[in-house]
């Protein structure tokens, strides 16, 4: 797809300074939001848009570094950022171990297998006391130095999550450009054909899958670091792992800024159904949003990115 | 003794999942279209079967039926409206569209029956029966064995008769079956139809011993799903041997090991046999 220069420029640069345009701390909040969800949502394109290996597990590597952020502070007292190194390490053993007999897998089997996996890990973790079982853990309640990262305002985790951010854009588009890129799709176009190619596809399922891992781990941890508090259903609900999928399937899967476009849409449509109806339990928010992405499901198959087509195709259309 | 007794508690159970599943196998593989909204289906069933009885005061001899045709309509509808444009999409539009109708649903349900756990009462169908020195509760015994006749009735239907073979040709090909005058669209209609209705019947044998709530579908679907992969997509005998199988597993490790733990197996033994076997049990590749 032909993006047009000055729109991604100035989507980009909203994006970016968001916290400088506005000084609601509510809006700066859900623009730290969206950027979290752009992250994961990025990094679960690496496999599931760009592979085309639709993983439904992937709250099993979010929950990883969520979980090692809080144990490393709990346990060690070390402030949550630090426990980054060890959740993307065992995020990409964790991948392994899943990654080498479900890549055999083809189709929805491997999106059931992903989805028996997390659940697998959210039942352990639930009743593993080492990591506060069906109680969660805390973060620190007052940051004892700036290395906490516990901060009130929402802006300082905007500029880190926008770090992050930038680093997984690149690393994505010089992945794509890359004989990796072409590998991956060529196993996205049918990796029975891909083989016959010669492409190694087992192999560069399994590289896409730790990218992916890695990235999804540090997401997590970035969420805790946050947030400061997890347990079994924030960090390893199923529910995630499909918000990752939907967000990246939203904005259009294997493009390089459709999940940033898809978080963009459907993090403030959730906070603003939840502001405006109420969060806790009356489930307006959830009809409003479930609609929603029904309804471009029904009409627009192709997420936004065929919306998006669409509009490009009626302007040339008009300028001829 | 107690082993046995736990065995067969665990195949009751196990008829029933293999009742709810054998829909979702159905639907999935006569399409290849993923139902992310099942469980809430499931959930939709125990609705109305709570309803009828107490607004309408109906035995589960009119409920069951009844729950069937609720849900027949909404199979119907839901395909017509809903699958039939996303199934053309990607997988991922299928996802997006069925998991939206699943939060429609499940929050929809929140909205209007409370959140709330409610049951039919105990005496509904009641006592329980001793047989060569097992004891079985009543209702337990009458949703299995009412699941079981129902899933190898369906099996029939599908490999039997004139019906199932149109449901079948639809399945392998649909331009071939387009051909020989089959309307595709009224079978896969059709399908989602009867998928939903099994579903509903599923359903309001759950209720009879199974507490009844908005949410009830979430853990449920993921039954589904396991047992439909582990079965083979589209095949009714493989979601029977799954659904019995899992049934039993989970009444022995709740047993042997423990209640929290029941699932950790099943999904456990769901990942082994997928690795051995890709294309689940009776599956084709």
């Amino acid at each position: 797809m032909k993006l047009h220069l000055p729109t991604v420029v100035v989507g980009l640069l909203l994006v970016a300074l968001w916290p400088v345009l506005v000084h609601d701390v509510f809006l700066q909040r859900v623009g730290a939001l969206v950027l979290l969800a752009a992250i994961s949502a990025s990094a679960w394109n690496l496999v599931g848009g760009y592979a085309g290996q639709v993983s439904v597990g992937h709250v099993a590597y979010f929950g990883v570094g969520a979980y090692a952020s809080l144990v490393v502070y709990t346990h060690l007292g070390w402030p949550p950022l630090a426990g980054a190194p060890v959740g993307v390490a065992v995020s990409l053993a964790l991948a392994a171990l899943i990654g080498t007999p479900t890549f055999r897998l083809r189709g929805h089997y491997f999106s059931m297998a992903t989805i028996a996996a997390a659940e697998l890990i959210r039942i352990l973790c639930s009743n593993w006391d080492l990591v506060g079982a069906a109680v969660g853990l805390m973060g620190p309640p007052v940051p004892r130095t700036m290395w906490d990262f516990s901060f009130i305002s929402p802006v300082p985790y905007h500029y880190l999550f926008l770090a992050v951010l930038a680093v997984l854009l690149g690393v994505t588009w010089q992945m794509q450009r890359s004989r990796m890129g072409f590998y991956l799709a060529a196993i996205r176009g049918g990796d029975r054909a891909a083989r016959s190619l010669g492409v190694p596809v087992l192999r560069y399922k399994l590289y896409a899958l730790l990218l992916s891992a890695g990235f999804t781990s540090l997401a997590g941890t970035l969420y805790a670091t946050m947030v400061g508090f997890i347990d079994p259903d924030s960090g390893l609900g199923i529910l995630l792992s499909v918000k990752m999928v939907i967000v990246a399937a939203l904005g259009g899967a294997g493009t390089l800024f459709g999940p940033l476009v898809g978080a963009v849409i459907l993090v403030p449509l959730e906070e603003a159904t939840n502001a405006v109806f109420g969060g806790g339990g009356t489930g307006i928010t959830f009809i409003i949003y479930g609609a929603i992405i029904m309804l471009i499901a029904r009409f627009r198959p192709g997420g936004v990115a065929e919306i998006w087509r669409g509009v490009a195709a009626w302007r040339a259309r008009h300028a001829a | 003794m107690i082993l046995l007794q736990v065995v067969v508690s665990g195949l009751l159970m196990g008829a029933v999942y293999a009742l709810f599943s054998s829909g979702l196998t159905l639907i999935w593989g006569m399409m290849n279209v993923v139902n992310f909204a099942h469980g809430d289906f499931v959930m939709l069933a125990m609705y109305a079967a709570f309803f009828c009885f107490t607004m309408l005061h109906l035995g589960p001899i009119f409920f069951v039926p009844g729950a069937a045709v609720v849900l027949f309509v909404l199979g119907v509808v839901v395909y017509l409206g809903l699958v039939r444009h996303v199934a053309r999409g990607p997988m991922l539009a299928q996802i997006l569209g069925t998991f939206g109708l699943a939060l429609v649903l499940r929050y929809a349900a929140f909205w209007a029956f409370s959140a709330n756990f409610v049951s039919l009462p105990d005496t509904l169908v009641g006592g329980t029966i001793d047989f060569a020195g097992l004891r079985l509760e009543a209702s337990r015994l009458i949703g299995g064995g009412l699941a079981l006749v129902i899933t190898l009735g369906m099996h029939l239907v599908l490999t039997r008769t004139m019906l199932g073979s149109r449901l079948l040709a639809v399945a392998e090909d649909r331009n071939a079956a387009m051909l020989m005058g089959i309307r595709p669209d009224r079978m896969q209609a059709l399908a989602w139809g009867v998928g939903a209705a099994s579903t509903g019947v599923a359903g309001a044998l759950i209720a009879l011993f199974f507490y009844i709530s908005p949410t009830v579908g979430e853990s449920l679907s993921l039954i589904a799903f396991v047992v439909v992969c582990l079965g083979g997509f589209g095949s009714v005998p493989g979601a029977l041997i799954a659904g019995l199988g899992i049934g039993v597993i989970e009444a022995l490790s709740a047993y042997l090991i423990g209640a929290v733990y029941q699932d950790v197996l099943v999904y456990a033994l769901f990942l082994v046999v997928l690795w051995v076997r890709p294309q689940g049990l009776l599956g084709k590749l």
